[in-house]
């Protein structure tokens, strides 16, 4: 454990999106900010700073976590992925394109949260009930839609993904 | 969805913040304001308080609806001059480099305050001796407006029976889940002021910030990029940051962001809800409603910066689908040293339909019969339309209903729960001790209100077209339904119609998204543009092909001669020929001069005698009126008589909002207002306690419905066109969240036979009606 002064910035690496970066942070920047604002990944969203909404999900080394829960010089060493990532070569992620099919998003600001959030989901998302879906996104507010959408969409996106390699 | 959508907070990385120190006391006199550990901090650009404002800035923010009842309207200043008056109004903005230290500096401010008796309870400050919750005023009644249709008094004489009830809805507030957020750029070289602002009226925003800056308006353009959901609290115009922030930036020469928390927005963004009922009620043997008398307290908050709409529209939507020939009610809008509140998605019609349909339910109860009877017998009849309610609509004017048919509505969803046959589970579950209950909602809510909304609608030489509309979206697909009524209009491919919402640099004139306004009034003024520029087109391409205008059809981007389709222009290509200058580039530019030269042949210049370059158009629409969309929701629930859990069994939501441009976007609005409403029906209130400190200021506290807490929702429809305007449409924004409490509450008294006259229901309150019987 090494002590960090107030105000002192400190070198991490980590990787986002498979891109390695090497930035300075204050020890209380938190994760969410450093995205957002440090390496102008603004798509995870910030919706309430203590971890209950679950618009600023992200996976961290393959797991889901509140980047606002997390102070960045945490991540060192991290491998990270935002909701940038998901889209390859301007086409969307199966999960995306069923969420545009099933109106899975009205304001969309909670949306990259249950993206990235709802990925682990996926192999399995078609065998699950419509309970069980709601089960598995439970920590997570969407104030738009009333989460049929977000539902549906979840359950469908295994369709989606094999349309695509038939 | 893909990371490039662009919210306020996502502009103008690396500017500097700015934060503010908020009132902790409810109620009390400033007495000194030590900012000097805030001018230590490094990279502190400036720390204001009041007195460092000036003119218009100095004065208290504008009162938006005045109305004769509102005797006494306070609002609040930017930052508070010598008195506070509830918890979280702004007192000191600092502003400096980063977000970070701007809250370091603030928390190195200290206010001293001496403190004044506190009213933090609507009722107990709405009676005479209660504590004044602003200096100047004996009592906290801000205005009374009372109104009366029919002849109430005699028609209680000749009633066969009277009741009286009391109704009660605790305060709640929109929670979107992205808060309020502004940045402000000034340009000193332009004299120009640029603001991207989380609001859900952009135009209101700049003519206000304009008349504030004495700047021509064409100097301030107000943005709302995409916003992160609004419900009617980012309809608030205007609320301090958004005075303050724009001063700051041109005060400072730099461009300053703010960007709101969520305990902020807890205790610095509008609430709404709280309302109390007295009701009488005068019925007939045959449960007919003869008279209805409504006295009724609103809490206000401390200001009233919306004047008293909201009960207003209480008041006049009331009446519901229900034939009240002698209706009369009181409102009183009442101070408290609470946030101060302004229309939430319903705004008023959730209380007034909560009010209705208890007495419905509790009519039906005292009488022996079934409340869906009751409702037939008390429907306005399909023949009666437009139907004069008889007191004033919110828009000043009567409240008359346009169309609908109640009766059918009631049916059809009747049919969709499968009535009978959950009466009769309902029976067979009650012999094994199970408690099972049905209720339902009804309402008519008045939408599309003007005064109006504009629209631009342009063809671009690649054949694309543009629309563009005032009022900002928040998630309500504007850009698809809007697109939509274009792409019919001008015969082209949806994907080719491209919609900007909310920008004042693309349209300047307009007036917002609340009312469930925005498909009735922007849509039609779309309608009108997109028909226009269809005008134009047929006059520019019946010259190029010599033919009458009459003849041409237009689709697949194309105009064409009906029966000749060889013959035909691309739109495009006429938002070329409309433009006759030289030395275009691009596709086809050269055929494109030589049919405009073509075209102008035979006339005596380049541009004929009333015609405009380009191939577009601004047109306006103004409602003669609101329209009346209307539904009913019905919730079967079963409440466990031991854990006094609550289990939503079945849920069904009928609905008509006249003639349906996306059916898939009124679903969704419709899901995601009955999960407002569930919310609003359980879990959702503003906990303050008697020194006015709101307990629950935190996502923690204040729960909102995940997606387990969401019953799954059936929904059906019926579509009685408006006559009133063009596209025969009405709103849909808010409907699904007005019946909700309506329909649980009386779905747990018929499950509990105890009345559930007060929401939300509560874990402690279920537990309560289950033990009272």
């Amino acid at each position: 454990m090494r002590e960090v002064g107030r105000g002192e910035r400190t070198r991490i690496a980590l990787t986002v999106n498979g891109e390695p970066h090497e930035i300075e942070v204050e020890a209380r920047w938190l994760l969410s900010d450093v995205l957002r604002h440090g390496l102008g990944l603004t798509g995870t969203h910030v919706g309430c700073e203590h971890g209950v909404c679950g618009c600023c999900t992200v996976l961290i080394d393959g797991h889901p976590a509140r980047s606002c829960l997390m102070l960045a010089i945490q991540a060192e060493g991290a491998r990270i992925e935002t909701v940038e990532g998901l889209a390859q070569d301007g086409r969307l992620h199966p999960l995306q394109e069923s969420f545009v099919r099933s109106h899975g998003l009205q304001c969309g600001f909670c949306t990259p949260g249950f993206l990235m959030g709802a990925l682990s989901l996926l192999a399995e998302a078609e065998g699950m009930s419509d309970a069980e879906v709601r089960d598995a996104i439970g920590g997570q507010l969407c104030r738009c839609t009333g989460y049929k959408g977000i539902v549906d969409a979840i359950r469908r996106a295994p369709a989606v993904e094999r349309e695509r390699t038939r | 969805m893909t990371g490039r959508g662009r919210y306020v907070d996502d502009f103008a990385s690396g500017a500097a913040h700015a934060a503010f120190v908020r009132a902790e006391p409810a109620h009390a006199r400033v007495v000194d304001i030590d900012v000097s550990g805030a001018l230590e901090v490094d990279g502190v650009l400036g720390v204001f308080t009041h007195e460092d404002l000036d003119d218009g800035f100095a004065q208290r923010l504008p009162l938006l609806i005045p109305n004769d009842g509102l005797f006494a309207p306070r609002t609040q200043y930017a930052l508070a001059r010598d008195e506070v008056c509830y918890s979280g109004e702004t007192v000191v903005m600092v502003v400096a480099r980063d977000r970070y230290r701007a809250e370091d500096a603030a928390a190195g401010i200290a206010v001293a305050y001496e403190p004044l008796p506190v009213a933090a309870d609507l009722w107990a400050a709405s009676l005479p001796g209660a504590a004044p919750v602003h200096d100047g005023m004996d009592d906290n009644v801000a205005g009374r407006i009372s109104e009366e249709h029919g002849d109430v008094s005699a028609a209680f004489a000749a009633a066969a029976h009277t009741f009286e009830w009391r109704f009660e809805m605790e305060r709640s507030a929109a929670m979107p889940m992205e808060g309020r957020a502004v940045v402000a750029a000034w340009d000193e070289d332009e004299q120009r002021l640029t603001v991207w602002d989380s609001t859900q009226a952009p135009t209101g925003i700049r003519s206000g910030l304009a008349s504030l800056f004495a700047l021509d308006p064409d100097r301030v353009h107000v943005v709302a990029p995409d916003v992160g959901g609004g419900f009617g609290v980012k309809v608030m115009q205007f609320y301090p940051e958004e005075v303050l922030v724009p001063w700051a930036a041109r005060r400072l020469g730099v461009t300053v962001k703010w960007t709101e928390d969520r305990r902020e927005h807890f205790v610095g963004s509008n609430h709404e809800r709280g309302q109390i009922h007295d009701v009488r009620v005068g019925v007939d043997h045959d449960g007919r409603i003869v008279a209805l008398e409504t006295r009724f307290v609103h809490d206000t908050g401390a200001y009233c910066p919306y004047g008293m709409i909201v009960p207003i529209i209480t008041a006049a939507q009331l009446p519901g689908p229900y034939r009240l020939d002698n209706y009369r009610y009181e409102l009183r809008s009442i101070y408290t040293n609470t946030v101060p509140t302004s229309p939430y998605r319903g705004a008023g019609r959730p209380h007034a339909v909560f009010v209705m349909e208890r007495v419905i339910e509790r009519v039906a109860r005292a009488l022996g019969m079934d409340s869906v009877e009751v409702r037939r017998r008390n429907f306005i009849q399909p023949n009666e339309f437009p139907y004069r309610v008889g007191v004033t609509f919110q828009d000043g004017g009567p409240t008359v209903y346009d169309s609908g048919d109640y009766p059918e509505g009631l049916e059809v969803l009747l049919d969709a729960l499968d009535y009978d046959g959950w009466r009769a589970r309902q029976r067979a579950a009650r012999e094994k001790g199970r408690r099972v209950g049905i209720g339902i909602g009804a309402y008519v809510e008045g939408t599309g209100i003007g005064p109006y909304e504009g629209a631009a609608v342009t063809v671009l030489p690649d054949g694309s077209v543009t629309v563009a509309v005032g009022l900002g979206t928040q998630g309500q697909a504007h850009e698809t339904v809007f697109a939509q009524i274009a792409a019919d209009d001008l015969g082209v491919p949806l994907e080719r119609v491209a919609v900007t919402t909310g920008d004042t640099r693309r349209i300047g004139f307009g007036v917002g998204t609340f009312a469930s306004r925005s498909a009735v009034v922007a849509g039609n003024a779309v309608h009108r543009a997109a028909l226009k520029v269809r005008e134009l087109a047929a006059n520019l391409a019946s010259r190029t092909l010599e033919t009458d205008p009459g003849d041409l059809v237009f689709s697949d981007g194309e105009v064409s001669i009906a029966g000749a389709r060889e013959r035909s222009l691309e739109l495009g290509r006429l938002a070329l020929i409309s433009n006759p200058l030289r030395y275009a580039f691009g596709r086809d530019a050269e055929e494109a001069a030589r049919l405009a030269q073509k075209a102008y042949a035979a006339s005596d210049r380049p541009l004929p005698e009333g015609t405009s370059p380009g191939l577009g158009a601004i047109e306006y629409y103004s409602p003669v009126s609101g329209v009346f969309a209307f539904g009913f929701h019905a919730a079967v629930v079963e409440i466990d008589p031991d854990t006094c859990d609550l289990v939503i069994l079945r849920y069904v939501v009928m609905h008509d909002c006249g003639k349906v441009i996306n059916p898939m976007v009124v679903e969704g609005q419709l899901h995601g207002g009955v999960a407002q409403g569930i919310g609003g029906a359980f879990f959702e209130r503003m906990a303050y306690d008697g020194d006015g400190q709101l307990q629950n200021a935190s996502f923690m506290d204040f729960l909102i419905p995940y997606a387990t807490e969401v019953p799954e929702v059936v929904t059906v429809h019926t579509e009685t066109p408006s006559p009133n305007n063009p596209l025969g449409v009405k709103g849909v924004g808010e409907a699904g969240v007005i019946p909700v409490s309506a329909a649980i509450a009386n779905a747990v008294h018929d499950a509990l036979g105890a009345p559930v006259d007060s929401m939300p229901l509560s874990p402690a309150r279920l537990f309560e009606l289950v033990h009272e019987r």
